[in-house]
């Protein structure tokens, strides 16, 4: 079948500002997104510059926008998207560095900030062996623990294109996934960095993160968890 | 403008074993770790099965059976020594990544999870052992997560999408490394006493793989370059279960769960080539008959792949069949539940881009250009060695998929990859700070960034006659084709030439784009030279080794002859394009080679 695409151009070298380029091409119902813009890089426009690795879903590196909604573009096949009128763009709300690539240090120094690893000074088991938890806890945390560092989720949420400081439903999901592990001992620490008017309160509850998710972490309800820590003083 | 910057250690590459390596190196000297992906795109993150450790937390189990189970499915190739090492250090290394958080799937009682994985055995009754530790089926992504968070924790110095072009050797000595800037398109020298290479394989070489674009084979190609040799490139693992022509991984934990292979006509065609353990025989040994069932006619509807069934039904029917029970004793037998929860990932994979619901259908899959056994030479300490006496390279090191120890020898069994990073990622790193305590610089050469400037204009500047894309994709056909599963001396034949074709096609590539933020193209271009020298080097491995042994199948010599070939093979490369071959002795300690059987 024949699809029509725009993509999103620019280069800080050779553009003033950014463009859109029209291409045209032959694919199957079945090829990913990313497949296309691979087929055009080969064959058609070698300058087209995107981020891509495992090409399944799972390493979070080609995240954009694909008529107008945040995926991956390895997990999106043409026939999902019902049209063969595909416009293509970056992420919105992270500076673009060239073409479908957006600067993610914003995205991973929100990330950095929130203490995103195991914090527990306390002696290990006296076996040597592995602490023990629960299934029932470790079901507790295990939706957080899908998180790939996609950003598809911060770049969704409208206070975070209104003001970058906020810290973004990634870094409160990522928070969340220590805060209620069983085996974790720094939930206060987070806790108070995310008691801010820039931490989980910016959240407005759009659920414009839950509905990008690749993962299907369910992000409004893991931040409404750290609100509800917040605000009862107990980790629920 | 050239940046300079000095370390003691530089780690090359963001993954599994390269952040072990930068966290173990870190604690006793300054180390830098530079990877061409943010490390959490890194393809550790595509990991899925478990990692193996005799733990024990569901049956009996000891390191011995599980070095054993290697040695064996290794074909007897694998080094004896390395192996004990390694899986001795199994135990240890997973209680290490459980303290520092990584979210294991738990039994009742709390402990680890661990299921049944290919070529994993009681020693005594030759049935499965429930040996892989396992989170969920995104095992590799958890320890990507947790190494990551850890490095972040410990403050670990990182040049994100920095690409490494050059390894700098001076008096026969590691000197440093030198990168592109992605974001800048600048040159950067990275002075140091010791580098460790964690680059990762290439199975990008073949048309229908597993791998991610990342896995380009950097690590051995530029090595090569620099006139050391490569082990054993002739062994590469196709995995039975890719999802049909996309080659994505479905993991051989839902065999471990109770999947099994069905043909054309519904037979469990394991049976007839693994009578023991059947579906949970070895990936080679099971990609064989995969492919001699689809030989015989017997593929899905004539076509060239087959199934793996996990329907609660079909599991249940098998278990029954084979008297398998869980730990308790009780009968296993499944629900629709049971399976989406042990296989999440894999069941959306299958929705996405199949269409398929493993709990109500089959999945289709083919075998999938997954593993490298070869790569970079190494010892048991990491450390690069030239020859067949054990020269080591002072100051260079190498570990996870893109070095050889041998611990995988001629293949690999699941669920040793994971372990493989964390035990030798993290001896790198300690032995590399400790020679590096002792050790000084080496002078750089008056032009550090010759060579890496040399490989970029050629680019820049070839005649533009010849496109990247579609030498890439001959290379992917001839290598799919005659240097797979099977292989025969004409098909070999007929694959070194194209691919020396490939690469003298290759020399009149010129690079579309041309500026400096971010150039893909060139990137791409530059890996694509990597992956014809190692095309190169793997198919004339595997055109002199006249035997067959683990992954490497020749249809002509079909029989292992250990009287002429018990021995790695080590390949260099000319910049004239010739391999040069030669051997070196398997170390065999407590296990003579047997007939492999399942």
């Amino acid at each position: 079948m024949q699809i029509n695409l725009k993509i999103f151009r620019y280069n800080p070298e050779t553009d003033d500002r950014p463009h859109y380029d029209d291409y045209t091409l032959d694919v199957d119902p079945t090829d990913r997104v990313l497949d296309i813009l691979e087929q055009i890089r080969g064959y058609q426009d070698e300058t087209l510059a995107f981020r891509r690795s495992c090409a399944h879903g799972v390493c979070g590196s080609d995240a954009m926008r694909i008529n107008g909604r945040n995926a991956l573009a390895c997990k999106v096949l043409v026939k999902d998207l019902k049209t063969t009128a595909i416009t293509i763009e970056p992420l919105l709300g992270l500076p673009v560095q060239r073409d479908l690539i957006v600067d993610m240090e914003p995205f991973f120094d929100q990330y950095r900030r929130v203490l995103p690893y195991l914090i527990n000074d306390e002696p290990l088991p006296a076996d040597g062996k592995e602490r023990l938890q629960s299934p029932e806890d470790q079901a507790r945390f295990e939706g957080s623990t899908r998180c790939i560092l996609c950003a598809a989720c911060t770049t969704a949420c409208p206070p975070f294109w209104a003001n970058q400081k906020y810290v973004g439903p990634a870094a409160i999901v990522q928070a969340h996934r220590f805060i209620f592990d069983s085996r974790d001992r720094g939930a206060a620490r987070r806790l108070e960095i995310l008691n801010d008017r820039e931490g989980v309160w910016r959240c407005r509850t759009a659920f414009n993160c839950t509905e990008a998710c690749p993962r299907e972490i369910k992000i409004t309800e893991a931040i409404a968890e750290v609100k509800r820590a917040l605000s009862s003083g107990k980790l629920v | 403008m050239t940046q300079n910057h000095q370390f003691d250690i530089i780690v090359v590459g963001g993954g599994g074993a390269g952040l072990m390596a930068a966290m173990n190196a870190s604690q006793g000297a300054k180390t830098a770790v530079l990877s061409k992906l943010y490390p959490s795109r890194s393809h550790t993150g595509a990991a899925q099965g478990g990692v193996g450790a005799a733990l024990g937390n569901l049956e009996e189990d000891h390191p011995e059976w599980h070095t054993y189970d290697t040695v064996k499915g290794s074909d007897y190739m694998g080094d004896q020594d390395a192996i004990e090492f390694m899986c001795e250090e199994a135990v240890q290394a997973v209680y290490d990544l459980e303290h520092m958080g990584l979210p294991f799937s738990r039994t009742p009682e709390g402990r680890i999870a661990q299921r049944p994985f290919g070529g994993h055995t009681n020693n005594i009754t030759g049935k499965p052992v429930r040996r892989s530790c396992y989170a969920a089926d995104r095992t590799g992504h958890m320890i990507l997560q947790t190494l990551y968070q850890q490095c972040i924790k410990n403050q670990i110095n990182f040049f994100d999408e920095f690409q490494v072009i050059d390894l700098l050797m001076v008096n026969g000595a590691a000197a440093g490394v030198v990168a592109v800037e992605l974001a800048t398109g600048e040159l950067h020298v990275f002075h140091s006493k010791a580098v460790i290479i964690a680059t990762g394989g290439h199975g990008r070489i073949w048309e229908i793989t597993s791998n991610a674009y990342a896995y380009s084979g950097d690590g051995i190609a530029i090595t090569l370059r620099r006139g050391l040799p490569a082990e054993d490139m002739e062994f590469f693992q196709f995995h039975p279960t890719g999802i049909l022509k996309l080659g994505i991984l479905i993991t051989e934990a839902v065999r471990g769960e109770g999947g099994v292979m069905i043909n054309n006509l519904g037979e469990r065609f394991m049976e007839k080539y693994a009578p023991r353990v059947k579906d949970l025989a070895s990936r080679d040994v099971v990609s064989r008959a995969m492919y001699l069932e689809i030989r015989d006619g017997k593929g899905i509807n004539g076509q060239r792949y087959l199934y793996v069934d996990v329907r609660p039904e079909t599991v249940n029917k098998y278990a029954e069949l084979d008297g398998r029970t869980r730990p308790d004793g009780t009968p296993y037998r499944v629900t629709s539940q049971e399976i989406l929860s042990k296989i999440p990932d894999i069941t959306d994979f299958c929705k996405t881009y199949l269409g398929v619901d493993p709990a109500t259908q089959p999945i289709p899959v083919q075998p999938t250009a997954h593993y490298a056994m070869g790569g970079i030479p190494t010892d048991k300490y990491g450390r690069v060695v030239i020859d067949d006496h054990g020269t080591v390279v002072p100051g260079l090191y190498a570990a996870g998929e893109c070095a050889c120890v041998s611990v995988h020898g001629a293949n690999r069994l699941g669920t040793n990859s994971l372990l493989d990073l964390i035990v030798f990622g993290k001896h790198a790193g300690l032995n590399a700070a400790e020679y590096v305590n002792g050790a000084s610089f080496q002078p750089l050469p008056a032009d550090p960034t010759d060579f890496t400037r040399q490989q970029i204009d050629r680019l820049l500047q070839g005649d533009g006659t010849q496109k990247p894309a579609v030498i890439g994709k001959e290379m992917r056909a001839v290598m799919f084709d005659d240097v797979g599963v099977f292989r025969t001396h004409e098909g070999l034949e007929r694959a070194i030439e194209k691919v020396q074709e490939l690469r003298e096609r290759y020399r009149h590539v010129k690079v579309v784009d041309r500026t400096k933020v971010f150039n893909m193209d060139l990137l791409n271009a530059w890996e694509l030279g990597n992956l014809l020298d190692l095309a190169l080097v793997t198919a004339v491995s595997a055109q002199a080794r006249t035997e067959s042994r683990g992954a490497h199948a020749r249809e002509d010599f079909p029989s292992r002859d250990d009287a002429n070939w018990l021995k790695h093979t080590l390949a260099c490369l000319t910049p004239s394009g010739e391999v040069s071959l030669s051997y070196k002795p398997v170390t065999i300690t407590k296990y003579t080679p047997q007939i492999r059987t399942y």
